[in-house]
């Protein structure tokens, strides 16, 4: 096996790339709950703005992430740096899954529960931080497992704008026709989605309300 | 029925409630009394759901105005409102992801009671409804339909409000189930003397547990009439709602002899 002869020669960068990719969905991910999950907890609110929202991430979803990375490059102090480019492309892209599932978690919640619980004299937040967001927790949770499973893929590609990660290894290996070192890129990039899907969907079932 | 000299706790003032084209309520006045339980009774779409939501502001009127202990519903601080009144729906509405005790207590605990007071009035509206102790801990899918609905109203209870608004609350339960509820109901309103609006399409069911009868049809309030009078109306909805419901019974005493 070359392959792994070969990361474990290189392991000390195996690790260093593998750490910067974790930074880059770790950060992208955590960007795009904090802007996913209030927007779609706004848009089950208000659904006056569900089409207008859920559309514009739709369409983000439709750039391919080549030319996301180009057209996000000259914007001056975003392009300045590789890796904050590539974190916002990635939060961009892990949008749509979010907002649509925390949406469609808040809908969800028994028309009879609300309405009890509105009738009962909750507040608005109440309503939301006890009774909503409790119920809708596990699909925001299976929203939130998809992007971060698309984030790990689609950071492969941000080492082509040098923002470093897994991809690196996969994009020299291509230059110079080495499927080894290709693999020592694929190969670790695979076991973080697996891994991160198997984590969160842990996370989902633990929290899940009966 | 009820002493001239009180002033209502709930009063409809000329209300009206439409929605994009469709008048769901208009001209509606309408007194309830402190202890009566007013049963608002018509078929479905006639406007009783909907005047019940007004009472408490989960509709606001297009006209006119609600009165509620002689506040103007306008005027009233909404969540005030709403935790001063007892709300009981057909679908129960539980808290799928909180325990039985959690779901009576939680108007007492964000009212702030502290907790010992809390496990003792849970414990003590368990009884009430009759249901046992242990159920407290138990989630409302654990439960059958009938015990569900005793949690409702458990849960209407708790802060111990004035007025009490249930929508269809037995609706959904099966026959003996219902009737069960509906003898522990009229136990609990004699020592509770609360303050009621009863909807119901079932006339048996407003019969046996108002002491008025609202009968409402189209968004219009038809005619106001104590049970014993109902009977006797010479109204011809009044009369048409005691042949269909007289045709059943008649039919099937009719096939046993035949």
């Amino acid at each position: 096996m070359n392959v792994f002869r070969f990361m474990l020669h290189n392991h000390e960068q195996v690790l260093e790339l593998t750490l910067e990719h974790l930074r880059l969905v770790g950060f992208s991910t955590l960007l795009a709950m904090l802007i996913g999950i209030p927007l779609g907890i706004g848009i089950a609110h208000w659904p006056r703005f569900n089409k207008p929202v859920l559309a514009t991430a739709n369409i983000i979803q439709t750039i391919p992430s080549l030319a996301l990375f180009g057209f996000l490059l000259p914007v001056p102090w975003l392009g300045a740096r590789a890796d904050r480019l590539a974190i916002l492309a990635l939060t961009l892209y892990a949008l749509l899954p979010i907002i649509r599932n925390t949406y469609t978690g808040i809908r969800g919640v028994d028309a009879a529960v609300v309405e009890a619980a509105r009738g009962m004299g909750l507040t608005e937040s109440q309503l939301l931080f006890q009774v909503e967001l409790p119920l809708a927790v596990s699909v925001i949770l299976s929203g939130v497992r998809v992007a971060v499973v698309i984030s790990v893929g689609l950071a492969t590609i941000a080492a082509a704008i040098g923002a470093g990660g897994l991809g690196e290894f996969i994009f020299r290996g291509l230059a110079m026709v080495d499927d080894r070192v290709i693999l020592a890129g694929a190969i670790p990039a695979a076991l973080l989605a697996l891994l991160a899907d198997f984590g969160v969907g842990w996370l989902e079932r633990r929290l899940q309300p009966r | 029925m009820q002493p001239a000299a009180t002033s209502p706790v709930i009063e409809f003032l000329d209300v009206s409630y439409r929605v994009a084209d469709t008048q769901v309520l208009s001209g509606f006045n309408l007194q309830v009394y402190g202890g009566e339980t007013l049963v608002l009774l018509g078929r479905s779409g006639s406007g009783k759901t909907t005047s019940l939501k007004l009472v408490n502001r989960l509709l606001t009127p297009t006209s006119g105005d609600i009165r509620v202990k002689g506040l103007s519903n306008k005027d009233a601080d909404l969540i005030r409102l709403r935790r001063g009144i007892g709300y009981v729906i057909q679908d129960v509405g539980l808290f799928p992801h909180f325990t039985i005790e959690r779901n009576i207590g939680l108007v007492p605990k964000i009212e702030g009671w502290p907790e010992e007071r809390i496990r003792v009035r849970v414990q003590e509206l368990l009884q009430t409804v009759g249901l046992e102790p242990g159920i407290a801990s138990r989630y409302p899918h654990q439960l059958s339909g009938g015990q569900r609905q005793r949690v409702g109203v458990a849960r209407a209870l708790a802060a111990d409000p004035e007025i009490l608004l249930m929508d269809e609350p037995f609706g959904a339960l099966d026959p003996l189930t219902r009737d069960e509820l509906q003898r522990e109901f009229l136990l609990l309103q004699q020592r509770l003397h609360k303050t009621v609006v009863f909807v119901t399409h079932d006339l048996r069911e407003a019969l046996r547990l108002g002491s008025r009868i609202a009968l409402m049809e189209a968004g219009r309030l038809v005619t106001v009439l104590a049970p014993e009078d109902f009977l006797r109306s010479t109204d011809p909805l009044a009369a048409a709602y005691i042949r269909a419901f007289g045709e059943g019974l008649e039919s099937a005493a009719n096939r046993g002899t035949s």
